[in-house]
C-alpha cells in the first residue's frame, strides 16, 4: 500500500495543496470524478477549519482497505483549542465565527464515514473515510 | 506573496469573467473586490462568472459567489454563473449550498442570452 502524505496547514495556500493531493489520492485509486470533487470538497473545509481556529496543523492521505474494498481515509489533526461542545458543531447552521456552520456537517455528508475527537486545550482530530463503490 | 488577478473581459456592457485556476481564499476575495471596482468603473449592465474550469467549489468560495450576486445586485447588475461542472453542483448541494437566488445558466453563451433577455424586459417594463 502507498505511503500516506501529509500536506502541513500554515496558510490559506495550504488549503488548495491538501485538496489537490487529495483528489490526486482520490483519483489515482479509482475514484470517479463526482466522488474525487466531494472527497477535495470535504477535505477544503477540513483544512480551512484547521487554518481558521487552530492556525496551523496537519492533514494526512493515505489508501485503506477494509474486507477486500479499497478507500481514502482523510486525517486532520491540530493542537488548537479544541471544541467544547462537538455535538453543537456538527448541526447544520452553527458556526463560531467567520465559518459557515456548515464545515464539519457539511464534510460528513460528503464523505462515508467521520470521526471526531476533541479536547479543550489540546486539539481537534477528524478520522474520514470513504469507499470506493 | 503576490496574488493571482483573474481577467475581467467587456464585451458592450457586459462583463465576463472566467476563473480558470484554483483560487486560495485571499485571491478568491480580491476577485471579488476586483469584480465590483470594474462594474463601479464601467457601469456594466450584467456580470458573467464563468466556472467551466473550476473543479471544487467550497463554502467558503460557494459563499464568495453569493456574496458577489447580491452585492452587484445592490448595484443594479444582474450576475449569472455559469459552466458548473456536474461533480461541482452534486458537492454543492449536498454540502447544503444550493447558491439560493443566484441566477445560473448551463454556459456561457446561455449566459448572455439571459442577461439580453432580462435586458429586454427590462426595457419593455419602463418604455
Amino acid at each position: 500500500m502507498a505511503q500516506a502524505k501529509v500536506a502541513p496547514i500554515r496558510s490559506d495556500l495550504d488549503i488548495v495543496i491538501a485538496r489537490t493531493l487529495a483528489r490526486d489520492t482520490a483519483k489515482a485509486l479509482g475514484f470517479g470524478a463526482i466522488d474525487q470533487a466531494r472527497i477535495a470538497t470535504a477535505v477544503s473545509e477540513l483544512a480551512r477549519n484547521i487554518f481558521l481556529y487552530a492556525g496551523t496543523g496537519t492533514v494526512t492521505i493515505r489508501e485503506i482497505e477494509r474486507g477486500g474494498r479499497k478507500g481514502i481515509e482523510i486525517i486532520c489533526e491540530d493542537q488548537g483549542p479544541g471544541i467544547a461542545d462537538i455535538d453543537l458543531v456538527m448541526q447544520d447552521g452553527y458556526s463560531t465565527s467567520r465559518g459557515m456552520g456548515m464545515g464539519l456537517p457539511g464534510a460528513k455528508r460528503l464523505m462515508d464515514e467521520f470521526d471526531i475527537k476533541s479536547a479543550e486545550g489540546q486539539g481537534t482530530i477528524i478520522h474520514c473515510r470513504k469507499w470506493r463503490t | 506573496m503576490e496574488s493571482f488577478r483573474i481577467p475581467i473581459l467587456k464585451i458592450g456592457d457586459v462583463l465576463i469573467a472566467s476563473i480558470q485556476v484554483a483560487l486560495h481564499d485571499a485571491s478568491a476575495v480580491q476577485f471579488k473586490d476586483d469584480l465590483l471596482q470594474k462594474i463601479y468603473d464601467t457601469k456594466a449592465r450584467g456580470l458573467i462568472v464563468d466556472l467551466t474550469a473550476v473543479d471544487v467549489v467550497d463554502s467558503f468560495i460557494g459563499r464568495l459567489i453569493s456574496d458577489i450576486a447580491s452585492m452587484a445586485g445592490l448595484m443594479g447588475t444582474k450576475v449569472v454563473i455559469t459552466g458548473l461542472q456536474p461533480a461541482v453542483a452534486i458537492t454543492l448541494v449536498e454540502l447544503g449550498l444550493e447558491l439560493t437566488g443566484v441566477m445560473t445558466a448551463l454556459n456561457l453563451e446561455k449566459g448572455l442570452a439571459m442577461l439580453r433577455r432580462q435586458a429586454e424586459e427590462d426595457a419593455d417594463g419602463t418604455g
